[in-house]
């Protein structure tokens, strides 16, 4: 302390900003993964968790080995795969199209989208008897579910992108008299890419969802009705094994959007 | 080519912006248009380009543009209006590609209009990476790709900064000194207005009307940075202006 009470002693401004900033750490997801996986593994080993609550991951890993080896693991992944990729290829297609359509003409826009909305909120595996009787019993009805599931979202997605393209950039392009389908093209298209991409992870998310249900309501084969199968039997390893192959799945789409993201949004960063 | 604004009068539904503007912009000239906030520059430069349609009135084309002017009605905007996702080159080519102008020959005009604007280093560079400084003289060498008769320049420095406002104010110099082009060209500063302008427009507060049009004989190429002639004349728009700039400021409160 200093003798006058006039003259303080100076002290350091306290430090009050930093954070809200995400940092990547990539290796933290691994660990969080590696960290569970052990604890389920010890768990089990010393019993303190029962075998019943819970499969052994070494166990899951072997039946994921025996799948693997039988040549199994193909029989029920590639119709599976065969599904979600016609399924969301269509579904997603026309979704972007249709988004496009209502973003840029407004009869459209007012026509369709009280109907979007609409069809919106039903849960589309409530649909399947009806995709059934419209498009046959095997794959037909499984596309469709698959395709309008993946529909809604994409379409809300897109025509929101439209909408938050820039207007002063399609002003530019009417000033330099640039056709309509060149300002489209090259301008809308392009601006609008950001939101449909993120748009895209939402509707594959709901596309693998509605794929297990799918398969889970009728197919001798895929994953949905190997994990259908390992659940009536309370075979609780292959039940997880199907369900690691549906995370890596996911983890699988997820990583190929984003390399899709960087590729196109690449002026971004 | 010349344009007449004959009579233009323009509101936005209730909101009486231009009021009986008659103007003529002259082949070869800059012919600057001043105002307080609000006067409706800005829409003036919008209804000259056919951007938007003045609700009476016309804005005539005299004579015909050059046989090589692609566009002959070309604006540069305040905020650069570049494709982010295009490089400074596929910038430039955007306008050319409508007009079918690939390859070889496009990149003959993309070569010279990034000389004149200085900007031949930087032809790969995404918008992003540019200053703003930068961006602009992008937008100015867009503009000169199209060859226009006219070009409509919308506040083109008010998002600079001052020093960055000066250098461009001499590349404009500069570049009309070599092939002198017509430009209608909007702002509230008045040190650009007197730097740039052949004839200065000044309008009054909502709804604009023409209240004087002051010529300034001095040729761009003698005018300098704080020169005292081109003083007078400021001191001279700021005097006009005043007025109206505080009845303006006081409007815009009462909104």
């Amino acid at each position: 302390m200093s003798k006058s009470p006039n003259s303080p002693k100076p002290r350091t401004v306290e430090f009050r900003g930093g954070g809200f900033a995400p940092v990547p750490y990539r290796w933290i997801g691994l660990l969080v993964f590696v960290v569970l996986i052990a604890i389920a593994e010890i768990g089990t080993r010393t019993g303190v968790i029962s075998a019943l609550t819970m499969p052994r991951p070494s166990d899951v890993f072997e039946t994921f080995r025996q799948l693997y080896v039988t040549g199994l693991l193909w029989k029920h992944l590639i119709p599976s795969l065969t599904r979600l990729v016609i399924g969301a290829t269509l579904g997603i297609t026309v979704g972007i199209w249709v988004g496009i359509m209502i973003g840029l003409f407004s009869y459209v826009r007012a026509g369709l989208v009280p109907l979007v909305a609409a069809i919106f909120p039903i849960p589309k595996i409530a649909l399947l008897p009806l995709f059934v009787i419209w498009f046959g019993i095997d794959e037909g009805s499984k596309y469709a579910l698959i395709a309008f599931g993946t529909f809604t979202p994409t379409v809300v997605a897109t025509y929101g992108a439209v909408d938050n393209v820039d207007r002063t950039l399609i002003r530019m392009g009417q000033s330099f008299g640039l056709s309509w389908t060149s300002i489209v093209r090259k301008i809308v298209l392009p601006g609008a890419m950001a939101g449909i991409l993120s748009g895209l992870r939402i509707s594959m998310a709901i596309a693998i969802i509605l794929l297990v249900a799918a398969e889970m309501l009728g197919a001798e084969y895929g994953i949905g009705a190997y994990i259908l199968e390992a659940g009536s039997l309370y075979d609780l390893e292959r039940l997880f094994a199907g369900v690691v192959i549906l995370s890596v799945l996911g983890v699988i789409v997820s990583a190929v959007i984003s390399a899709i993201e960087r590729k196109l949004l690449g002026w971004r960063v | 080519m010349d344009i007449l604004l004959s009579k233009i009068s323009h509101s936005y539904d209730n909101l009486e912006v231009l009021r009986d503007v008659t103007l003529d912009i002259p082949s070869g000239k800059i012919v600057c248009i001043v105002g307080p906030s609000g006067c409706g520059k800005s829409t003036l430069l919008r209804l000259i380009g056919g951007l938007e349609r003045p609700n009476s009135g016309e804005v005539l084309q005299i004579g015909q543009p050059p046989e090589s002017s692609l566009n002959p009605l070309t604006y540069v905007f305040q905020d650069f209006a570049l494709l982010p996702w295009r490089t400074v080159q596929g910038n430039i080519s955007l306008v050319l590609e409508d007009h079918g102008i690939r390859g070889a020959k496009a990149q003959t005009i993309i070569d010279d209009v990034l000389a004149r604007t200085k900007l031949t280093d930087f032809s790969q560079a995404l918008p992003k990476q540019l200053s703003g400084g930068m961006k602009q003289r992008v937008a100015i060498a867009r503009a000169l790709a199209v060859n226009p008769a006219v070009m409509l320049m919308d506040e083109p420095l008010s998002a600079l900064d001052s020093q960055t406002r000066e250098l461009l104010i001499d590349d404009l110099i500069a570049l009309w000194s070599k092939t002198p082009f017509t430009a209608v060209y909007v702002t509230h500063n008045l040190a650009e207005a007197v730097r740039l302008g052949h004839s200065i427009v000044v309008l009054s507060r909502r709804p604009g009307q023409i209240r004087e049009t002051v010529t300034i004989d001095k040729p761009l190429g003698e005018r300098r940075y704080a020169d005292p002639d081109l003083e007078v004349q400021q001191q001279r728009l700021w005097n006009l202006m005043r007025e109206e700039a505080i009845a303006a400021d006081a409007e815009l409160l009462n909104v």
